[in-house]
């Protein structure tokens, strides 16, 4: 099995999510934002970074590039999608998952180790997971705050996937920080589960993540 | 026909605008006592078209498919002809 990684200017952690995919036992394949045809990929994890600068909104420039419509396409043959930190952002801003990932409510950029809430099991991504289980999985951003209009409906329609368990770093509302689409196979999260693979990083909590694509 | 185009890009009303709050506590430390602050982003360009509404309408669409994000932001539009 293949796993695309896909990559615009200013992507930075295309390497450490290849890594984690390989961790796994699967093969990767890099990206790039203009190659719109991603038909021999078995799923696409969207890295993150800086795309584009953060230019206008953090992943506004990258949702409009080619690349998109080859993961929509995935989208479409039930493959999955993982957005982590900027691909959340690039997620939020297609609309291929509810809400938006905006300015930190204390706008510095937060790095720190989080405890996380594992809030919702259906996704490929959080199958190997207990419901309510709590994983360590680091978080690197100023702009993750998630908002959404519509609390209820995602609700109804269990598309949280992950919330901050003792504290709130950013304001999210209802301290969520993943959420996923009606289907659950495509899942965006600010934390970066390929910085908590290996023992030696302080954290093996998100191979399972990786683990969803097998 | 030659068109400016202005495009001012703000937070919807009752959005937290973390920018505006910081500004408004380095003011403070200045001395000054501001309220109620607010960031809003203001897009220049100039555009061809045939007339100010045929611009207006392309200047729609790229609000709603780049330059604002319709779950946070409020956006107003501004065309004048160029002479």
């Amino acid at each position: 099995m293949k796993i695309g990684v896909i990559r615009f200017p200013g992507t930075n952690c295309d390497r450490d999510v290849a890594r984690a995919i390989e961790l796994v036992g699967l093969d990767v394949e890099y990206v790039w934002w203009n190659n719109d045809n991603l038909d021999d990929l078995d799923g696409v994890v969207i890295p993150g970074g800086f795309s584009y600068g953060d230019y206008l909104r953090a992943g506004a420039m990258a949702s409009i590039t080619p690349v998109i419509d080859g993961i929509k396409s995935l989208v479409k043959e039930e493959k999955p999608v993982l957005g982590i930190c900027n691909g959340a952002q690039i997620l939020g801003e297609i609309g291929l998952v509810p809400g938006v990932f905006i300015t930190n409510e204390n706008p510095k950029f937060n790095c720190e180790w989080v405890d996380l809430k594992v809030s919702n099991t259906r996704t490929p991504f959080t199958k190997d997971f207990k419901k309510g289980q709590t994983v360590k999985i680091p978080i690197a951003h100023a702009e993750g705050r998630f908002y959404t209009e519509d609390i209820d409906l995602l609700k109804d329609q269990d598309q949280i996937v992950l919330q901050f368990k003792d504290k709130n770093p950013n304001g999210s509302l209802e301290s969520i920080t993943s959420v996923c689409d009606e289907s659950g196979l495509v899942c965006a999260m600010m934390p970066h589960p390929e910085r908590a693979c290996e023992d030696i990083l302080g954290s093996t909590d998100g191979l399972n993540f990786f683990k969803g694509f097998l | 026909m030659l068109f400016n185009v202005e495009v001012k890009i703000s937070l919807k009303n009752g959005m937290l605008n973390p920018e505006a709050t910081t500004i408004e506590r380095s003011l403070d430390l200045l001395g000054y006592d501001v309220n109620n602050a607010k960031t809003i982003d203001i897009i220049t360009f100039e555009m061809d078209g045939d007339d100010e509404s045929e611009v207006n309408e392309n200047v729609v669409d790229m609000c709603e498919r780049l330059l604002c994000n319709p779950v946070i932001h409020n956006y107003e539009i501004s065309v004048t002809a160029l002479d």
